[in-house]
């Protein structure tokens, strides 16, 4: 079973306690923005096979939202941070880049 | 090729059934070919065989990372009916569900069709009002279906509890030409019938990069080496995006755990499928005697192929109350395959940014009920440039906002 720290109350929470909010760090378009804006918003997504950036709730817990870097394919967790960032922080990047070197997410690498 | 048939088993019973051909050939790719299928399960075999049917085109390869019918071809619970809301969803599935009816006539090939009938469970007032409009959308679209009382239910289903104390059997809408078939037997049927029009299924080959040349596609780079082609289908549902990212686009498919699970095997005692959908549990009775059970979709990205527990623990929890007789039944495997969610639960069977590349993906939870009709629509469009059948799954429905909306009416199990 899944387990995700949760960087808001610091419980090491397991699945059924989480909510999955999708794809991290996307671009929230607003009025005046095109189609294509649009539709990269609403639809388009990476669904990478390895390295993911994802967007968690601790439903179940706390309620607060936060992020985590997972790897879709060994279900290996690289770490979880909070939610009031645009980016993943430098240090689970690195650790990412020990573990799978070579790695790269969108323009993140 | 060598037909099967009554006769054919009696002279081979009289030689101790040495004389069988292999049912397809396993040859070395070419260096080219007219047209390349990646992928090959039921969509991808079904899209082979109807462009040869069809259309003539049988210089084909269909290229297989792992072994044939290995991926959701193997791993779904062989549902296939086609009570859908919208009408491109009747249209495709309704032509999906009559061709099933043929299949083993057109491939000299038994698939075991079983019409044996399905019947969506409703246990709220607003399933009761979905399907009743469903039915009435069916009529319009000449899809057979009705909705039935609880009497009727319990009628054709005499184990279920229709007084459950918190969910309810309502009514249900109910597809008596609906059913099951043996999902093994779908791939390995169109894979000696394309082998037969001279078609090469290569498996144990990956592809790892799709090449172009202007905008126009080239070829694929794969594990056997380089293929050329003029045209390309992807047709490789779990890894549509890691096929789309080779290719240069992007999908709006997110890759999902979905699982199933079988019970030891017991007599006869279910000879209809039942969806539950409010609960997130369908079951039927192969003819083996278990009770197949497909469960809920897992709400993450994930490509491994097992799903999480819990939504087993959830499944079963939800049937038993359904099926007091389950509860002592002991569960025999549990599986899963890795499904493509588009953001609107409707496939996608349509042309892309590559030109001569074409994808058909997204069937979401419910992709073995649409093989043949799928394979149709793909085949029509990959060698005219369009298909009415496949004109409205297009990949630019989510940009122009066409959405074909059934995850309201289908809910998750799909």
């Amino acid at each position: 079973m899944l387990i995700l720290h949760c960087p808001n109350c610091g419980v090491d929470a397991d699945e059924t306690e989480l909510a999955p909010g999708g794809e991290a760090h996307l671009t929230r378009e607003g009025p005046g923005s095109s189609d294509e804006e649009f539709e990269q918003y609403l639809f388009l997504r990476e669904n990478p096979r390895g390295v993911h950036f994802e967007r968690w709730r601790h439903a179940m817990g706390c309620g607060k939202w936060f992020h985590a870097a997972r790897c879709t394919t060994t279900m290996e967790v690289f770490g979880t941070y909070p939610a009031q960032t645009s980016e993943p922080p430098q240090e689970i990047r690195d650790r990412i880049s020990d573990r799978r070197p070579g790695w790269r997410w969108r323009e993140l690498s | 090729m060598q037909r099967y048939s009554v006769f054919a088993l009696a002279r081979q019973a009289f030689r101790n059934h040495e004389g069988w051909e292999r049912a397809w050939r396993s040859p070395e790719p070419k260096r080219r070919y007219d047209t390349i299928i990646v992928g090959a399960g039921g969509h991808g075999l079904a899209t082979a065989y109807w462009l040869g049917r069809n259309f003539g085109i049988t210089n084909v390869a269909v290229i297989e990372k792992g072994w044939l019918g290995g991926g959701n071809t193997g791993r779904n619970t062989t549902i296939i009916r086609s009570n859908y809301l919208q009408d491109a969803s009747a249209g495709i599935y309704e032509k999906s569900r009559s061709l099933y009816e043929t299949m083993s006539q057109d491939l000299n090939y038994n698939v075991m069709y079983s019409p044996r009938g399905v019947m969506m469970l409703a246990q709220t007032e607003h399933e009761v009002r979905g399907y009743r409009r469903t039915a009435h959308a069916n009529a319009l679209q000449g899809v057979e279906t009705q909705f039935v009382g609880p009497e009727r239910v319990k009628e054709l289903c005499p184990i279920i509890n229709i007084e459950g104390p918190r969910y309810p059997v309502l009514g249900a809408l109910w597809q008596p030409r609906a059913g099951t078939a043996r999902h093994d037997a779908v791939a390995w049927g169109y894979a000696r019938a394309c082998s037969d029009m001279g078609m090469d299924i290569i498996q144990k080959c990956e592809v790892t990069g799709v090449r172009s040349e202007g905008g126009k596609v080239t070829g694929v780079s794969t594990t056997k080496g380089e293929i050329d082609c003029d045209r390309l289908g992807i047709v490789v549902a779990g890894n549509s995006g890691v096929l789309a990212d080779m290719a240069g686009f992007r999908l709006p498919i997110e890759s999902v755990a979905l699982q199933a699970l079988v019970s030891e095997p017991i007599k006869p005692c279910m000879d209809v499928v039942v969806m539950a959908n409010t609960v997130h549990g369908y079951m039927s009775q192969s003819d083996k005697g278990e009770m197949v059970i497909g469960g809920g979709a897992d709400g993450y990205n994930n490509y491994t192929q097992r799903g999480s527990f819990h939504h087993i623990e959830e499944t079963v929890r939800a049937l038993v109350e359904t099926f007091p007789m389950i509860s002592r039944l002991k569960m025999l495997r549990q599986w899963g395959g890795i499904v493509d969610m588009t953001g609107d639960r409707s496939p996608i069977i349509s042309k892309t940014p590559l030109e001569g590349c074409y994808i058909n993906a997204g069937w979401g939870t419910g992709g073995f009920k649409a093989i043949p009709g799928s394979g149709w629509a793909m085949a029509e469009l990959m060698a005219k440039g369009h298909s009415p059948l496949a004109d409205d799954f297009s990949l630019d429905r989510f940009r122009e906002g066409r959405f074909i909306d059934e995850s309201v009416a289908a809910g998750v199990a799909h």
